[in-house]
């Protein structure tokens, strides 16, 4: 009877621990979700209120999924998040490296690559728009005063070298997390398999190739979960340094759908998108994250 | 080429390469910095000067509206608004996360994973797409422009993954400890307290650091549920510098200045225990 009274209070212990991370969920994300996907079935425009109780079915679906403007858009985010993934991962690889090798000042190096993790996306946005700036930027300052050209670049004016400058800016943040967990992963990784490999004669490349990789790709995989929880922080740096444009070369589906939102007020459209952008990220986090596990149960550290 | 020449040029390498490296992680935020200590007149300066000639705190005086200043932004508002959300919301998180963080690195129960992965796909959701429902619910419940409205979102926005990062430290104690002590006649609350809190307490405070850090910097969702100063962050405050054609370099750098040094300082304390705790509490699973 005891034994029974105290399983059942076992089972129930780590839900009620558990109840108010729950109801926070669920009271400010999950009911603003079914809310948002009512949203999207209506008209519902902010300057006219009763909007919002007309059913439409998906009609705003098949209006943005028949929009060029707004395939564009998702395009644009997607091939921005593959380049600037995929260079930060890189890049985020080569630091971790190169900081591995070196010898001294080790720790200060690492608490100096801490900082741009540190810096509000809005900063980072605000900081490339001051250096980047044609006219006033440190950049084309600097690049003129060297004699390296003697125009000034239009660097956020231009379509093509606005995308590159939020990528740079958007790397520029976001490549520290990577650099640091993938050097957490080499600090713990152990001698012995190296060395074995050595005396068995592989060289620097299998010895990277089929041991240092494996060994550290769990570490990518938690940078990655974590990156791709806030994927969406690019919106703010877009927003601060070209607000989508010019012309809209620049527009990524989060700042479509706040302006389609907030500017334009139509709501039940934007929220049409805001789900696409959600569903998009949600994929995402849910890919790296079951990799993370995957690569968990690899390393026999599971439950 | 001879081998000690060769070791000698790959270390040059190296030298240089992590020099490039360090040079491009911290001119562009030093660049702000330093401008936000020198006249407009030297920001726009050709050729540039890199090391400030008339070092001025005017920008500072003229954002806090001290002297002649014509355009007063309410930067101390900004920066109270943005203390109480950032600390009330961490504390909040920090309790709910601690209550979920034990709860998975103790506890068997069912759908464990499931509910693990549950809460972090709600994190998931982007802060902009968020904002379009909570501000239409909001503006129903009177929320929109209140303090209250926001710390309740960044509540929600911190949760998952201090639960994930409490989690990773609690892991780290032996379970034997408490167990030590029940044995010794402690409830499993008194054991919390005395042996597993205390052994975790720096991870704790690393994991607040944390949330505070992401409230503080948040802008997405503040730049739409606040309208004034009675509510307004700092991150949504730095837009009021740019008008419609001019912006003012100076007074943003300034305020960049208030936003980063907080933030900063709290990131060099903690360092150490936010790698450690990124890294166990993902890797040890």
């Amino acid at each position: 009877m005891i034994r029974y009274f105290r399983t059942r209070q076992a089972a129930l212990t780590p839900l009620l621990l558990l109840m108010p991370a729950i109801v926070t969920m669920l009271f400010v994300v999950a009911l603003p979700l079914v809310f948002s996907l009512w949203t999207s079935l209506t008209p519902y425009r902010l300057t006219r209120p009763e909007t919002i109780e007309v059913f439409i079915g998906i009609r705003n679906y098949v209006r943005i999924f028949t929009d060029d403007d707004f395939w564009a858009a998702f395009g644009r985010t997607i091939l921005f998040l593959a380049i600037a993934l995929n260079v930060e991962f890189l890049l985020g690889l080569g630091i971790a490296l190169l900081i591995n090798k070196i010898t001294w000042g080790q720790r200060t190096l690492r608490t100096i690559m801490m900082f741009p993790m540190m810096f509000s996306p809005i900063l980072v946005g605000f900081q490339f728009k001051f250096i980047f700036n044609d006219n006033i930027g440190i950049l084309n300052n600097a690049l003129q005063s060297l004699g390296i050209t003697d125009q000034a670049i239009p660097w956020l004016v231009d379509g093509r070298l606005a995308m590159f400058s939020i990528i740079f800016a958007e790397v520029w943040m976001s490549t520290s997390v990577f650099a640091i967990l993938l050097l957490a992963g080499l600090f713990a990784m152990p001698r012995d398999p190296l060395e074995a490999a050595r005396v068995d004669g592989c060289n620097a490349w299998q010895v990277f190739r089929h041991i240092t990789l494996p060994f550290i790709m769990p570490f990518a995989f938690i940078a990655m979960t974590i990156r791709s929880l806030d994927v969406a922080r690019a919106y703010d740096i877009v927003q601060v340094m070209t607000d989508g444009g010019p012309a809209g070369r620049t527009e990524l589906i989060w700042t479509m759908l706040a302006r389609v939102g907030y500017e334009n007020a139509r709501m039940g459209q934007a929220n049409a998108m805001a789900y696409v952008s959600t569903i998009l990220s949600v994929a995402f986090t849910y890919f790296f994250f079951t990799k993370l596990i995957a690569a968990r149960r690899y390393m026999g550290g599971a439950e | 080429m001879s081998r000690a020449l060769k070791r000698q040029l790959r270390a040059i390498g190296l030298w240089v390469a992590t020099f490039v490296l360090m040079v491009i992680m911290c001119v562009p935020g030093l660049w702000v910095v330093l401008s936000a200590f020198r006249p407009n007149r030297e920001i726009l300066a050709k050729p540039p000067i890199w090391i400030p000639e008339n070092p001025t705190l005017n920008n500072f005086a003229k954002i806090f509206g001290i002297g002649d200043a014509q355009v007063a932004i309410p930067v101390l508002s900004y920066f109270w608004n943005s203390m109480v959300i950032a600390m009330t919301s961490t504390i909040i998180a920090l309790f709910i996360g601690m209550a979920g963080g034990y709860a998975f690195a103790r506890f068997r129960f069912r759908f464990k994973n499931s509910i693990f992965l549950g809460l972090m796909l709600f994190r998931a959701v982007p802060g902009i797409a968020l904002s379009l429902p909570v501000f239409i619910l909001w503006s129903r419940m009177g929320l929109i422009d209140t303090q209250m409205g926001l710390i309740i979102v960044y509540v929600s926005l911190n949760v998952p993954f201090t639960i994930w990062l409490i989690d990773g430290f609690f892991r780290q104690i032996p379970i034997s400890l408490s167990e030590a002590a029940q044995v010794d006649g402690c409830t499993r609350w008194q054991a919390f307290w005395k042996i597993e809190f205390p052994l975790a307490r720096s991870g704790i405070a690393a994991a607040g650091v944390f949330a505070f850090l992401t409230s503080w910097n948040e802008f997405a969702l503040a730049s739409q549920l606040t309208r004034s100063t009675d509510s307004k962050t700092l991150p949504v405050g730095l837009m009021d510098f740019t008008a419609q054609f001019t912006i003012d370099w100076a007074g943003m750098c300034a305020m960049a200045v208030i936003i980063i040094v907080p933030a900063l300082i709290l990131t060099f304390l903690v360092q150490k225990h936010l790698i450690a705790g990124l890294t166990f509490g993902g890797v040890k699973g």
